[in-house]
């Protein structure tokens, strides 16, 4: 299935030259998990400490459960970040 | 110790400058800076008095550890009755004007009075003096600072002074300090020009030495820096993109104020975004962003400095501003940007200048300029107000010539200068005006994230983020994440944020160093460095007694339970996309219990016992 994924802050280095704000469609397997994602793209599990799909916040317990996502699900990952 | 003892007592009505001793009490029981001058304003002002009138007095206040080598003790506030609410100001500023007014020896100087021509205030070590100010009044801030620098021949003098849109009795004026550092929110440079006072400049080479245990409060403050250097938040987050890198995370969770508050997420979000800021553009290959800043003895250096494409349509025959300046950070992105529906960085940047340079607050400005993109599309604004100007969401033309009339308060950048609550009112459409108190939201939609709906309403300043920033655990999970949907345990969140918050403000402190220091982190701190007992538990004690003291003087000033509330459309009008889809601000499954907690009754009074318990003032 298809999905886009992002990322930011001073993870945004990591994406592919073709990434386009921020962003990229990717086909994964129906049963991948966030963390299978996330590692395609050499993320490390520590830096990912924003992990949302469709804006809404998974753990990491969650990130290693199959089943989450689905077809044109976008995920979205950030550093630790914060601001005011 | 760290206080200086002494504050400077400023009748502007008389021209006196006065030298008084701090009151230890009080500073033993609001620590300094916000909570000290408060106890101050308190116990000097009739709280009904008029903010504008001569009754008023204004308070530029340090805290202990400001101008020591304490990260980020730097910080200064400024606190007065506000004319936006009516209730109490006290906004905080970075730069190096606060930590230069303590290594000049004072603590506070206390404003009162009129004085019967444009003065500004001179300080010079323990020497004050007010001086005439024919030559800046009716210039702007940027221009007062050059002009006093080169007068007094001083270029390590700084200064703080108020614009154009102050003088002309803009409700939202902020008080500017180093050029692009400003103490913002609720018109607190409004009330400095009311008493005709333009500026204040100092120049102080005492420093601070009067530290209570040297070794210990060195080796505390190292500690401190290290925790913020080793932090992925304050140590790399921030000095790479600045309070910025929030503006894609706040869109996606669905928490953007986009378009006057009618929706939650803005398409053009990612086109003005810290990430954007470093994109290299297309006429001259460089980028918005030029570098980071940092205040006093900041060891984060979260500051954006930047330009604007010297081709945009904004300064293409203004070379004056064509140099690098403040800006932008997230609130005036978003303020400028979604809630007006502007997605032009160079467009914002521009604007956020100009509010740099003539002192409005880039949070009002902004949101009141969408409260009348709202008004003009509803048909209750029309050309006829606008001098023929299509103020329409999403024109950065209109954008950039609001803020050039507001500035100088021309045409309809007197109206707009009233802020949203009094423009809607004016133009028969109240529910557009998105604010607490009469002061506008920042940043985050309460629909989104419902902490932050109850930390406005109760916000004793009106709606304002730095009151209790529970973003910080309800979306970026710091300390520990909270789902932001859900109104459980909220009203502890709040208020623990809201006293730790207080605490923080009064010692001289940024609130940044909170997304890596909890209070076991501050309080050796202050304890080493201030005579008595300032262990976290005792702070978290003065930042309630603070806060019950801002809430108090509301009180009495006339504001009651009935003014915690927030707009319909927030309370009313469901979040149309997003995680928050279909959701309102549910502040009535907080309220209740947040009044418990702080010891109020039902309807949002002061009991008796909570009084005594803090030893309010009668």
């Amino acid at each position: 299935m298809k999905i886009t994924f992002k990322l930011y802050a001073t993870l945004q280095h990591l994406l592919p030259s073709d990434a386009v704000n921020n962003a990229i469609e990717i086909e994964v397997p129906d049963d991948v998990t966030l963390h299978q994602v996330i590692d395609r793209f050499n993320v490390q599990h520590k830096d990912a400490h924003l992990v949302l799909v469709n804006g809404r916040y998974y753990d990491e317990e969650a990130r290693d459960q199959p089943g989450i996502l689905k077809e044109t699900d976008v995920i979205a990952v950030w550093p630790p970040v914060a601001g005011g | 110790m760290a206080w200086t003892r002494q504050i400077l007592r400023v009748n502007l009505t008389d021209g006196t400058c006065i030298a008084e001793p701090l009151n230890m009490d009080w500073a033993n029981q609001y620590l300094g800076q916000r909570g000290l001058a408060t106890r101050y304003l308190v116990d000097e002002i009739d709280p009904k008095c008029d903010a504008l009138g001569p009754h008023n007095k204004m308070i530029m206040a340090t805290g202990p550890l400001t101008g020591t080598m304490a990260s980020t003790g730097g910080r200064y506030s400024v606190i007065t009755k506000s004319p936006l609410t009516g209730g109490v100001a006290c906004s905080n500023s970075g730069g190096f004007f606060g930590a230069e007014l303590k290594s000049a020896g004072w603590d506070m100087i206390i404003f009162e009075g009129v004085s019967p021509r444009p003065v500004y205030l001179n300080i010079v070590n323990e020497v004050a003096t007010l001086e005439d100010a024919s030559e800046i009044w009716g210039k702007t801030c940027w221009e007062t600072e050059e002009l006093l620098h080169v007068a007094h021949q001083e270029p390590q003098m700084r200064i703080a002074s108020v614009g154009r849109s102050a003088e002309a009795g803009c409700l939202f004026s902020a008080i500017v300090n180093d050029l692009h550092r400003a103490a913002g929110r609720s018109g607190v440079g409004t009330v400095m020009a009311s008493k005709n006072l333009k500026a204040v400049s100092v120049r102080g080479t005492l420093g601070v030495g009067n530290i209570k245990d040297p070794v210990r409060f060195m080796e505390s403050v190292t500690a401190g820096k290290k925790v913020l250097a080793e932090n992925a938040v304050t140590g790399e987050g921030l000095p790479a993109l600045g309070t910025q890198v929030l503006m894609n995370v706040i869109n996606e969770v669905g928490a953007m104020p986009t378009r006057n508050m009618q929706e939650v997420q803005f398409e053009g979000a990612h086109k003005i975004s810290g990430e954007a800021m470093l994109e290299p553009r297309a006429s001259d290959g460089k980028p918005n962003l030029t570098r980071n800043g940092g205040c006093f003895a900041c060891t984060i250096s979260c500051g954006r400095i930047s330009t604007v494409d010297r081709q945009h349509f904004s300064v293409k025959d203004k070379p004056q501003y064509w140099g690098n300046s403040g800006g932008l950070e997230y609130e005036a992105a978003w303020a400028l940007g979604s809630d007006t529906g502007v997605d032009d960085l160079d467009a914002l940047t521009y604007v956020n200048f100009i509010c740099n340079e003539d002192g409005m607050d880039p949070i009002t400005f902004g949101a009141t300029v969408a409260a009348a993109m709202e008004l003009y599309e509803a048909g209750s604004i029309t050309k006829q107000q606008t001098d023929g100007v299509e103020l329409k969401f999403g024109s950065a033309e209109a954008l950039c010539w609001a803020v050039e009339q507001s500035a100088v308060s021309a045409g309809f950048g007197a109206d707009l200068n009233l802020g949203s609550k009094r423009l809607c009112e004016k133009y028969g459409r109240p529910e557009m005006s998105m604010t607490v108190k009469g002061q506008e939201f920042p940043a985050y939609d309460p629909r989104g994230i419902q902490g932050m709906g109850l930390a406005y309403a109760t916000s004793n300043r009106g709606a304002c983020h730095l009151r209790g920033y529970t973003v910080s655990a309800e979306v970026l999970g710091v300390p520990e994440k909270m789902d932001p949907l859900a109104t459980e345990g909220k009203a502890g969140l709040v208020k623990a944020f809201q006293d730790a918050t207080a605490a923080v403000d009064s010692a001289g402190l940024c609130v940044f160093t909170t997304f890596a220091w909890t209070l076991d982190d501050i309080s050796p701190q202050i304890d080493s460095a201030c005579d008595g007992d300032w262990s976290p538990e005792r702070l978290v004690e003065v930042g309630e007694r603070i806060w019950q003291l801002e809430r108090d003087f509301n009180m009495k000033a006339g504001l009651t339970g009935a003014d915690d509330t927030l707009p319909d459309r927030l309370l009313k009008d469901a979040a149309k996309s997003g995680p928050a889809k279909g959701k309102v601000c549910e502040l009535g499954n907080m309220l209740p219990e947040y009044y418990q907690l702080r010891g109020w009754t039902p309807d949002g009074s002061l009991t008796p016992e909570t009084r005594s318990k803090f030893g309010l003032p009668a």
